[in-house]
């Protein structure tokens, strides 16, 4: 449910990083309390985004949630599959579900993310209140 | 606050792994499998909801429907035994005080279901009333009451493999005051808040389970699903049935609901009639519309709509439609907008999106 090799923020976010750049989306934890998304808010490519900042919205039938960037830097590229289908997020959450890749404006950010252990840790503690 | 109480069918939302929540005081489901698949296995085949929060009023006695009438906005004079007719009921400024179904069993007996959020301040509210009625008894069974309620196209198939009562006798919105279905004795109503054709079953509580999962093996080759709370919502919001709280409150009233077809002016005096009559002949002041979003986004309640820069109304339910595919919401605003076709703004998030009046409701069921 929670790959190792994805970095995760308290507020139910991965990102994947390969060089400067990271791929984010929400976690299994965030899709699954979430329910059947049906619309995703986009932000602009080349927009700046800023950690712990939103930078899009998630809705699912019952709910809307905002999603907070792991890192700050621009982003460089929005999944524009999910404006159409916005079930990506529940079907492929770590692959195609993927929302924003962003250039890092500060990579030592990562340092404050949780590894897939920690989240999951992270995700009980949350389970039990 | 009390703590949440559990319905007689809770271990059955355990069982088919519900996301169980807090409604109206009791702890029920608000989806199992998903909110989209419950909601169009409803439109295509049938889905089946635990309703047992709805409250069970009965009246009884020789004034019976003189203090319905009294009580409640539409005329039930004409009714016959075995039938179920939908009503506002309003406080003395023609705002609601609940929306309901009366069941008329026979002239001096009758049964009043009512929205679980409301039992306790409608007993109080008709009780009131009743005191002007020494020859009507009311009395709360609500706790003697469990309630299934089995909605879709496939309903009649699948109960019908469970009970000797003649489903095609009977028709929408009348019911059979004592049904056996497997083995359990119910109240069977043709009823429901989808749309759809279906039932709702009314059990003993020890009953329920019983009940639930009978149908739940009945309805196996029909696609029949365990449904929550969040299809439930979808499911009526297409049909545009009101919910009280958003499209009816205290406040809001049958006229400015579009409800005129429940109130009626002629049946004789009932509380609110003066309000309402008032309103009637000096002007609606907010109509509920029906729109669609041309922009993308989802209208959500208390948005606020706009049209030329002026705040107009707000949002009472917006979704995503799942058996219409858009994004779609109703909400009150000033009478003058009322048409069908009228551009309006939708405030998401600070942005006005663009949507436009449509036709209600959004969706009807084909007709037989």
């Amino acid at each position: 449910m929670y790959p190792k090799e994805l970095k995760y923020t308290k507020t139910h976010e991965w990102i994947r990083v390969e060089g400067t750049r990271g791929k984010c989306g929400i976690t299994f934890y965030a899709s699954d309390q979430l329910g059947d998304i049906v619309f995703v808010e986009l932000p602009e490519v080349g927009q700046d985004v800023v950690k712990g900042e939103t930078f899009g919205v998630v809705e699912s039938v019952k709910a809307v949630s905002d999603c907070y960037a792991p890192v700050s830097g621009k982003v460089v590229a929005v999944n524009e599959m999910l404006e159409t289908q916005p079930e990506l997020i529940n079907q492929s959450t770590y692959d195609e579900g993927w929302i924003i890749e962003v250039e890092l404006s500060d990579p030592s950010e990562l340092d404050d993310l949780m590894d897939a252990q920690q989240y999951e840790k992270h995700v009980e503690e949350a389970g039990h209140h | 606050m009390t703590e949440a109480r559990k319905t007689p069918l809770y271990g059955c939302h355990e069982k088919y792994g519900g996301k169980i929540v807090e409604f109206a005081g009791w702890l029920v489901s608000v989806q199992f499998g998903g909110i989209l698949d419950e909601h169009r296995a409803v439109r295509e085949a049938a889905g089946m909801f635990d309703v047992s929060y709805m409250g069970e009023f009965f009246v009884t006695g020789e004034d019976s429907l003189a203090f319905i009438q009294k009580a409640v906005t539409n005329d039930m004079d004409n009714m016959v035994d075995g039938q179920v007719r939908y009503s506002p009921m309003c406080n003395h400024e023609g705002g609601t005080v609940d929306d309901l179904m009366v069941y008329r069993f026979s002239s001096d007996r009758y049964m009043l279901v009512v929205n679980g959020a409301n039992v306790e301040k409608d007993f109080a509210w008709l009780s009131r009333i009743a005191s002007e009625f020494p020859r009507a008894t009311l009395t709360n069974a609500s706790d003697d009451w469990a309630e299934i309620a089995l909605q879709g196209p496939a309903s009649a198939t699948i109960l019908q493999k469970l009970t000797q009562t003649d489903l095609k006798g009977i028709r929408y919105y009348y019911f059979v005051p004592r049904a056996e279905v497997a083995g359990v004795d119910c109240i069977l109503s043709r009823t429901g808040y989808t749309g759809e054709d279906g039932f709702e079953l009314y059990c003993a509580p020890g009953d329920a389970v019983a009940l639930w999962d009978a149908l739940m093996e009945a309805g196996q080759d029909e696609g029949l699903v365990p449904a929550g709370l969040g299809a439930r919502d979808t499911l009526r919001f297409e049909a545009c049935m009101p919910l009280y709280g958003q499209e009816l409150s205290e406040n809001t009233g049958p006229l400015e609901a579009g409800l005129g077809r429940f109130v009626s002016f002629t049946k004789g005096e009932f509380v609110g009639r003066d309000a309402l009559l008032r309103m009637k002949e000096q002007g609606i002041p907010k109509k509920l519309v029906g729109f669609e979003m041309l922009e993308r986004g989802i209208p959500r309640t208390h948005y606020t709509i706009v049209r030329d820069g002026t705040t107009i109304g707000e949002v009472t339910t917006g979704s995503f439609a799942p058996t219409i595919g858009k994004n779609l919401g109703m909400g009150y605003v000033t009478p003058d907008t009322d048409s069908v076709g009228a551009d309006i703004g939708i405030m998401i998030r600070g942005k006005q999106l663009l949507a436009r009046t449509v036709k209600m409701p959004f969706y009807k069921r084909r007709a037989k």
